[in-house]
């Protein structure tokens, strides 16, 4: 058990969460009602993507600076790890949207900018995959991650903002500091973001280290 | 050998298995006679979300133990490795 508390620790704060997220008391909303319990669900999923894709630039960065392989799997591995989480994010919000704004798709902008900015990651993987060259690969795919983070961050989190859209914080609705997240639900939902941060950390732990394990082998043979 | 004393655990131990199945069976059987009986015990009030929330834990851990093990596994690989 070798500096394994901070995987004990993710895995108990989302027991936690669990049980907290479905007993606890929460503001009692109009069309929201229960629902609004999928805030400790769904939206950890987004912070755990956007933490990974995060930690995708900073080794892209670092790959640029030293050419050392392993950052650059460190990058590929962030950015893998972080589109699970994408589709989770996707996955649940169109759940959830289906029953509250009925349509599982409603032309929000913040949907629109979340399947522009997943399409732009997945492209990434495919230009990985379309370059034969192992270091040209490497250099070409960490300039255009270093580029896509910022458009990702734009797509999600300022366009939606200037316009109306149903999430909030964009347009004429209230964001997270005001008026939506109380203090009911606010120990819970950031328990939930670091919670969910750790597992994705975790999962991108054991994706880098099978491909190091993955590359040591064909160097031997 | 293991498969061997298995075996012959199951053949020595099909009678008190089938006794305690029976026993079970007509537990269970006992129970749905009588349901005018209230066994409110925690998991069955308050509309039945308990057993939800439980649910949900036993999948999210579930997957965590996999993720251990998976975990556990790499380790081991990688020790493998740095012995050649």
């Amino acid at each position: 058990m070798r500096k394994s508390w901070w995987k004990i620790l993710a895995v108990v704060l989302i027991s936690l969460v669990i049980i907290a997220g479905l007993l606890a008391p929460v503001p009692v909303l109009p069309i929201l009602h229960e629902s609004i319990r999928n805030v400790f669900f769904h939206v950890p999923m987004w912070t755990a993507m956007l933490v990974l894709y995060f930690i995708s630039v900073i080794y892209s960065i670092k790959y640029l600076n030293t050419g050392k392989q392993e950052y650059d799997f460190m990058a590929v591995e962030a950015v893998n790890t972080g589109i699970t989480f994408c589709f989770m994010g996707l996955a649940t919000g169109m759940l959830w949207a289906n029953i509250t704004w009925g349509d599982p798709w409603p032309n929000d902008p913040k949907l629109n900018g979340s399947a522009i900015a997943t399409l732009m990651y997945l492209a990434y993987l495919v230009l990985r995959n379309a370059l034969e060259e192992e270091q040209k690969r490497a250099k070409i795919s960490a300039v255009y991650n270093i580029f896509s983070f910022p458009i990702m961050i734009v797509l999600l989190y300022i366009l939606p903002k200037l316009t109306d859209s149903l999430h909030p914080g964009s347009g004429g609705n209230s964001t997270f500091g005001t008026l939506d997240m109380n203090n009911q639900l606010r120990p819970i939902f950031y328990t939930a973001v670091i919670g969910w941060i750790l597992i994705g950390a975790w999962m991108l732990s054991l994706r880098y280290r099978m491909r190091l394990i993955e590359s040591k082998q064909n160097e031997i043979n | 050998m293991k498969l061997i004393s298995f075996l012959k655990f199951i053949t020595l131990d099909m009678k008190k298995l089938s006794l305690s199945i029976a026993l079970v069976l007509m537990s269970t059987l006992n129970i749905f006679a009588q349901s005018d009986i209230d066994m409110a015990t925690g998991l069955r009030s308050s509309g039945k979300i308990y057993v939800v929330v439980l649910v949900m834990l036993v999948l999210f851990l579930g997957v965590a133990s996999y993720l251990f093990i998976l975990d556990r596994k790499i380790t081991k690989l990688e020790k493998k490795q740095d012995q050649k």
